[in-house]
């Protein structure tokens, strides 16, 4: 078994109906070609960073599948490449990793230990919960790691000070 | 002998200490980079939309070689621009 990832953006212009009928067409091809559908990701409307065929927006879907051979891929490919409604598509085979990634994001347990780092980075005061006790410990690690290098300097910063009052 | 904390400096010995780099992918067990979260990639991009080396952002070389990976996808998913200016 084999795990793939289509990624796709559709017209924003088509009304509501035909966008999910666009996803719901490559569903089914995959089904025919004989795969397992894992998860379809409707990430909505997005602003495209870049115009592309004059649109600067679009509508991006995801679908994740299991397959038992890669050979339904560029037939997918082929029928993406003469649509109209998409603008733009990206197949990507996920490792193991990748899978466990998607799996986690499902529920809840990555996106927000990710920010934690971010936040970190840029010091942007977001407060996130952590839900899982993973998230919890991981974020513990980070905080922990740059603020004890920061705690030292107040105190070596008073003593200088002290001697020469 | 002295201890280093009973030394009195004049000036902060912490001050001009370069913070060391480390690699963020391995410090905190990130296994896998999504190339649909362009707000994480961002991190790894200057300004202009240029990938940042190695040098500066302190990656192993195994995880600089998915992070340029994963913003190239991002780029072709229009989720990242390819050239920009004032990005960020």
């Amino acid at each position: 078994m084999r795990n793939y990832e289509v990624t796709f953006i559709v017209d924003p212009v088509l009304s509501s109906d035909e966008i999910k009928g666009t996803a719901q067409t490559y569903e089914d091809l995959i089904k025919d070609g004989g795969g397992k559908i894992v998860h379809v990701n409707e990430m909505g409307l997005r602003q495209l960073a870049y115009p592309i065929n004059r649109r600067s927006s679009g509508i991006y879907y995801c679908i994740e599948f299991e397959i038992e051979s890669g050979a339904i891929i560029s037939n997918l490919e082929l029928s993406m490449r003469r649509d109209e409604r998409i603008i733009r598509f990206l197949t990507v085979a996920l490792d193991k990793y990748g899978v466990q990634y998607n799996e986690d994001k499902r529920n809840g347990k990555i996106g927000k230990v990710e920010r934690k780092d971010k936040k970190d980075k840029k010091k942007i005061s977001r407060t996130v919960a952590p839900t899982s006790a993973i998230a919890e410990a991981r974020s513990k690690g980070p905080s922990s790691g740059p603020s004890s290098p920061e705690v030292p300097p107040p105190a070596a910063y008073n003593e200088p000070g002290n001697e020469e009052e | 002998m002295a201890n280093r904390d009973d030394i009195k400096f004049l000036s902060n010995p912490k001050i001009g200490k370069k913070r060391s780099k480390y690699c963020r992918f391995r410090k905190f067990g990130i296994k896998h980079i999504d190339y649909k979260d362009p707000d994480f990639l961002a991190q790894f991009v200057n300004e202009q939309g240029k990938i940042l080396p190695r040098r500066i952002t302190g990656n192993s070389l195994k995880y600089q070689k998915k992070v340029a990976v994963a913003i190239k996808r991002c780029r072709h998913l229009a989720m990242l621009p390819y050239v920009t200016d004032l990005f960020k």
